[in-house]
């Protein structure tokens, strides 16, 4: 793991806030930390590759962009379970690919251009390997009030 | 709110990420054929419509010591689950919280909520405070540990 300094923690905490829409956006985050322009996109940069930060930049709504998407779950045999994983995450739709503990013990996001796509997709992943998939749409999504406290 | 072409167009260009340089939307203007100020007015009007939810980092919470993430799913009485649902996103510790149709008989959970810490004990404590707020309106409940990650690519908008 990667130390992190003090500035750094702060320039984490601040940017999981937000970030301006402006001309000079980098100038306006590091007026308000107290640091220079070049200096904040410097450590930006480094957290970036030493991944501390997975990602920065706008964070879309994938639904609001005219996807869809859907999480899905499957019981997998365990004697079975990385061939499947295998068949499964060969689909470019899928996004996120977690096993679990759980009888239910593969879990994986569908992201597809149309609603259509999502059945159409679970129904090939249960052609190919012969699993019942459950789907689990969102029916409603909570404000999120989650901060990494770096 | 619709996007047009030349906001999926701004989306491609910035779905992996903003670039590091001291002016990032007239490098995306640039490399758009686009006006800087055309870029921004763009940015905040999905911003403010919510096609944009925000522009922010995403740490890694497992470099961060973020190590035990735990999804935890509620069988919460259908009338009260909006209300509760919202109290429960709104803690520090909830990255995702959503209401999902039940499949019976096999999973009885409609509220979903991810949570992480550094061990399972803190999460296992933390799922204590969310149940403490469900109350009298939860029926069951449960928590799967990932134990793997099998893939995460991120959502991406395609060719289309």
């Amino acid at each position: 793991m990667t130390a992190l300094d003090d500035t750094d923690r702060r320039i984490l905490n601040r940017l999981q806030e937000g970030f301006p829409i402006s001309p000079r956006p980098f100038a306006d985050v590091a007026a308000e930390l107290g640091l220079e322009e070049d200096d904040l996109i410097t450590r930006i940069a480094r957290l970036k590759e030493t991944r501390l930060i997975t990602r920065f930049g706008p964070f879309y709504d994938a639904a609001a962009m005219g996807g869809a998407f859907c999480l899905c779950a499957m019981q997998v045999p365990e004697e079975d379970f990385d061939r499947v994983a295998d068949l499964v995450n060969t689909h470019p739709e899928v996004a996120h690919n977690y096993e679990r503990d759980h009888a239910l013990n593969m879990w994986f996001v569908l992201a597809t251009e149309t609603e259509a796509g999502i059945g159409e997709v679970a129904k090939r992943i249960e052609a190919e390997t012969g699993l019942t998939v459950l789907q689990f749409p969102k029916e409603h999504e909570f404000f999120i009030g989650f901060r990494v406290a770096a | 709110m619709s996007i047009d072409a030349t906001d999926r167009r701004l989306i491609k260009a910035t779905q992996s990420g903003l670039p590091l340089v001291p002016a990032p939307y007239a490098e995306i203007a640039g490399s758009l054929g686009l006006d800087e100020s055309e870029v921004m007015q763009r940015l905040q009007a999905m911003q403010d419509s919510g096609v944009i939810r925000r522009i922010a980092v995403a740490p890694n919470h497992y470099a961060l010591g973020m190590t035990a993430n735990g999804m935890t799913v509620w069988d919460v009485d259908d009338p009260a689950a909006l209300d509760l649902g919202a109290q429960i996103g709104a803690l520090d510790f909830v990255s995702h919280c959503y209401l999902r149709p039940r499949v019976l008989p096999d999973w009885p959970y409609n509220l979903f909520a991810m949570v992480h810490g550094k061990t399972r004990d803190e999460v296992a404590a933390k799922r204590a405070e969310i149940r403490a707020i469900l109350g009298d309106a939860l029926r069951s409940d449960d928590i799967l540990y990932s134990t793997r990650i099998l893939k995460k690519t991120g959502l991406r908008l395609g060719k289309g």
